[in-house]
């Protein structure tokens, strides 16, 4: 496994980090913008999507179209998107076409056109993108129990609302894209074959001159109820639980990260075989670990059919509380084969490593090297998870539902 | 790079390309049966007997199986198509003959009674699931509408009713009959030790006794047609058409996936720019999927249901005016670049080899290297995709809607 990471810290602030790996023919990148949903006012949920898709609606010397079409002559496979923290831009192409690529995106970060005849045209998306979410009712409830799970606005769903959306104004679109748009706060992750010198000083010349400003954090509001129900003429109900757990920078965040890996992920997990290839009650259930920068939860799902429900989400709590009683060996062993097998074929993915590369920045100030995650993942014993599980029990749930009738939360769960 | 094959006596196939500077291995077992070796009696029994796999063997229980996967570090599942049941793990290439021997046992299942049972209520909640995802129903309900009497147009996951009524004799005798070693191929890709691969194959698969099961492969005579199926509780309206296309063994399939890309593409098509673009659909596209036998051209769009009829009526427009006058050399070279880029990235996983080099065998009998696929897809002309235009129009289609709409009209 090659341990080579790069890192440069532009002088207005902006942050290179890049991983060179020789074995590929692409290269790829992850630009992490620090304008994320949590930075909307509380009358525009939605604004931050809206700007990220007016950003792509022309730039620099480009239209709306000569933007996708001079990408896509230089085959660059691209996607967009807003979470809490970031609006992110990323993109995986061949190896030589990584320079331009990196320019039409310095054009789309520093000169946006957020032109006013493509306003309506970019709320209809924004608003049809949120609608579909109303015909997904998993993922829905999992939206549902991230905004009840932390205090706004740490739980919001990038989609917004209609009535957001529907406010926003070309005035709300550029004061959003001039606060939040700026190198201070901004990581730009590679991958793959790429020079490092000559990516170094590209990327200076593209965005060394970006001028800096400060922007305040946003501040906690209040802790939303840690029950909600939503009726929905279904034949399923869906289920979504969650509880406190530790964000990535936290010193044990890789004891709770394991804990929750015994609960779910392969299918001899927890999770899995008790509510699943025991019972019978579902198809899909998991569990997973959602980090901000300084909170994180573990947010577990199921859905089924409606008067299997109560067993479902009863036997999830319990799997949940028998955690704390500690995990075994064998498990520990699966734990630690899996997380080498993903380790080593992150490698053969340069979009999977320039994200990596980017979060591992914003969450720590550094990118760990595979090499350096494996051994902390080689360092996890039973003695630390159990430890760690002694002293954070999984409690006090919060737990969403949707469906035809509401659950009880099972008894003995405060 | 090296691309090695070899066949058992009793049938089974073994073919892998193999590279050296991999990191992991991806290994398959891909049988020859599906949705459309299927009668009424037995709707749903392909996926059904796909999840039966995972719940043990003579000598491993359901347990063993997914703790000997997972010790394994592996990364695995199984899918059930119209023609083919595929198993499958990504390994680190030290696992490669205990993937391989895990992999052949399960595909020897205990087929026992009570997890029969169990399962059922699994699948059965599979379906649940979907049907609260509105789309759903629309997939089963065109192929039903386009495909007719002819065995593509089966569902690939049956009813509830279907599989409620499934007796477990019925799936015993359909996995006697199909999953002989002469209808499987096990497909390799990543680092590979073929020899070693070929030995394991021999001592898990060498005594399986081949039972020489067939497939009509008439080619589909399409129907057109248009229908509207309302669904009171979705949000959006979601359409689906489909018209004739290649099929898997035709040459001007390149030039039918070009033609899917220009015209619908996720980004940068004909489509996209008149639809998803100016925010009038969600989603709209149109892309080329081949069968044996036969292929179909298929669009897909959702959108808020009030614009339905006018976003059916622009498609048409698109279609009409493609049929008329073809594509443009920019929307040629545009579409290969992306292509061209598409098939590299896709590639540099064995895990997206994996399902290339099988797709290729089960489909054709042909290995073809990224390189190989990269020049038919550069060979292809303006000429073709008239041709294929010319073969093929789009403008004859079956439209299916499902949605808030009660009522729709069809375009012109």
């Amino acid at each position: 496994m090659k341990d080579s990471i790069f890192s440069h810290t532009y002088s207005n602030g902006l942050v290179l980090v890049a991983e060179p790996i020789s074995s590929l023919e692409s290269a790829a990148f992850t630009i992490m913008v620090p304008a994320g949903c949590a930075h909307e006012p509380a009358d525009r949920a939605g604004l931050g999507s809206l700007v990220c898709e007016m950003t792509v609606r022309g730039s620099g010397p480009r239209n709306s179209r000569q933007f996708v079409q001079d990408l896509e002559n230089l085959g660059v496979e691209r996607g967009e998107s807003v979470s809490t923290n970031h609006t992110s831009y990323s993109g995986a192409t061949l190896a030589k076409s990584l320079p331009a690529a990196l320019a039409i995106f310095a054009d789309l970060l520093r000169n946006p056109h957020l032109p006013a005849e493509e306003l309506d045209a970019a709320r209809m998306v924004a608003l049809q993108e949120l609608r579909a979410i109303e015909d997904e009712p998993g993922q829905k409830v999992m939206l549902e129990l991230r905004r009840h799970q932390y205090p706004d606005p740490w739980g919001r769903s990038s989609n917004g609302t209609v009535a957001g959306l529907e406010s926003v104004s070309l005035a709300d679109v550029r004061d959003h894209y001039a606060k939040l748009f700026r190198p201070n706060g901004t990581i730009v992750g590679v991958a793959g074959n790429f020079d490092w010198k000559r990516l170094q000083d590209d990327v200076g010349r593209l965005l060394g001159d970006w001028a800096p400003r400060d922007v305040a954090d946003p501040v906690d509001g209040p802790q939303p109820p840690r029950r909600a129900h939503l009726h929905h003429e279904s034949n399923q109900t869906q289920i979504g639980v969650g509880y406190e757990s530790l964000p990535y920078r936290h010193p044990d965040y890789f004891q709770a990260w394991g804990a929750v890996g015994v609960l779910s992920g392969g299918m001899s997990s927890r999770l899995f075989t008790e509510v699943r290839e025991k019972r019978g009650l579902c198809y899909s259930v998991y569990a997973t670990t959602n980090t901000l920068k300084d909170r994180g939860s573990v947010l577990c799902y199921s859905g089924t059919s409606a008067e299997r429900a109560q067993e479902t989400l009863d036997v999830m709590v319990a799997e949940l509380i028998r955690l704390a009683e500690g995990i075994h060996p064998g498990e520990l062993g699966r734990l630690k084969a899996r997380i080498k097998s993903s380790l080593i074929m992150q490698q053969e993915s340069s979009s999977a490593r320039s994200g990596s590369l980017a979060r591992d920045w914003f969450h720590l100030g550094r990118a760990r090297t595979l090499g350096e995650v494996g051994g902390l993942v080689d360092a996890l014993s039973c003695e630390s998870i159990n430890a760690y599980l002694a002293a954070h029990p999984p409690r006090d749930f919060t737990v969403v539902t949707l469906g035809p009738h509401a659950l009880e939360v099972p008894r003995g769960v405060s | 790079m090296e691309f090695r094959k070899e066949r058992l006596p009793n049938g089974l196939e073994i073919v892998a390309e193999c590279n050296d500077e991999a990191h992991s291995t991806a290994l398959g077992f891909f049988v020859q049966t599906g949705a459309r070796d299927e009668t009424d009696e037995i709707a749903g029994v392909s996926h059904f007997l796909e999840h039966m796999m995972f719940k043990g063997t003579p000598t491993r229980t359901a347990d063993d199986v997914n703790r000997e996967f997972d010790e394994m570090g592996a990364h695995y599942n199984a899918f059930t198509s119209e023609e083919h049941t595929v198993y499958y793990a990504a390994v680190l290439p030290e696992y490669q003959t205990a993937a391989v021997e895990l992999l052949g046992d399960i595909i020897r299942p205990s087929l026992r009674d009570e997890d029969f049972d169990t399962e059922k209520q699994v699948i059965i909640e599979e379906i649940r699931m979907y049907q609260d995802q509105p789309p759903f129903g629309a997939d089963d309900r065109i192929k039903a509408l386009y495909f007719g009497a002819h065995p593509l147009a089966r569902s690939v996951l049956g009813t509830i009713q279907s599989v409620s009524d499934l007796p477990v004799e019925a799936m015993r005798r359909y996995f006697e009959n199909r999953y002989s070693p002469d209808n499987i191929t096990l497909v390799g890709a990543g680092k590979i030790d073929f020899d070693t691969l070929v030995a394991t194959a021999n001592k898990i698969c060498g005594g399986w006794q081949p039972t020489q099961p067939t497939r009509t492969l008439d080619r589909a005579a399409p129907h057109t047609g248009f229908e509207c199926l309302h669904k009171e509780t979705a949000t959006l309206e979601y359409v689906i058409q489909l018209a004739d296309g290649p099929a898997a063994t035709d040459t001007d399939r390149y030039a039918a996936k070009i033609l899917g890309t220009i015209l619908g593409d996720d980004s940068g098509s004909r489509l996209y720019w008149a639809l998803v673009d100016s925010g009038l659909a969600e989603n709209a596209s149109l892309g080329h999927h081949d069968y044996q036998g036969t292929g179909v051209f298929l669009t897909y769009m959702s959108c808020e249901a009030d614009n339905t009829e006018a976003n059916l009526a622009e498609i048409a427009k698109i279609y009409a005016e493609a049929q008329k006058s073809g594509v443009t050399e920019a929307e040629l070279a545009q579409a290969k670049s992306k292509i061209n880029s598409r098939v590299v990235l896709s590639s540099e996983r064995p895990r997206g080899r994996l399902f290339t080099v099988g797709g290729n065998w089960l489909q054709r009998r042909e290995y073809r290297t990224v390189q190989k696929d990269l020049q038919a897809i550069d060979a292809v002309t303006l000429k073709d995709i008239a041709a294929v235009l010319a073969k093929y129009p789009l403008t004859r289609s079956t439209t299916l809607a499902i949605g808030p709409a009660a009522k729709l009209q069809a375009p012109g």
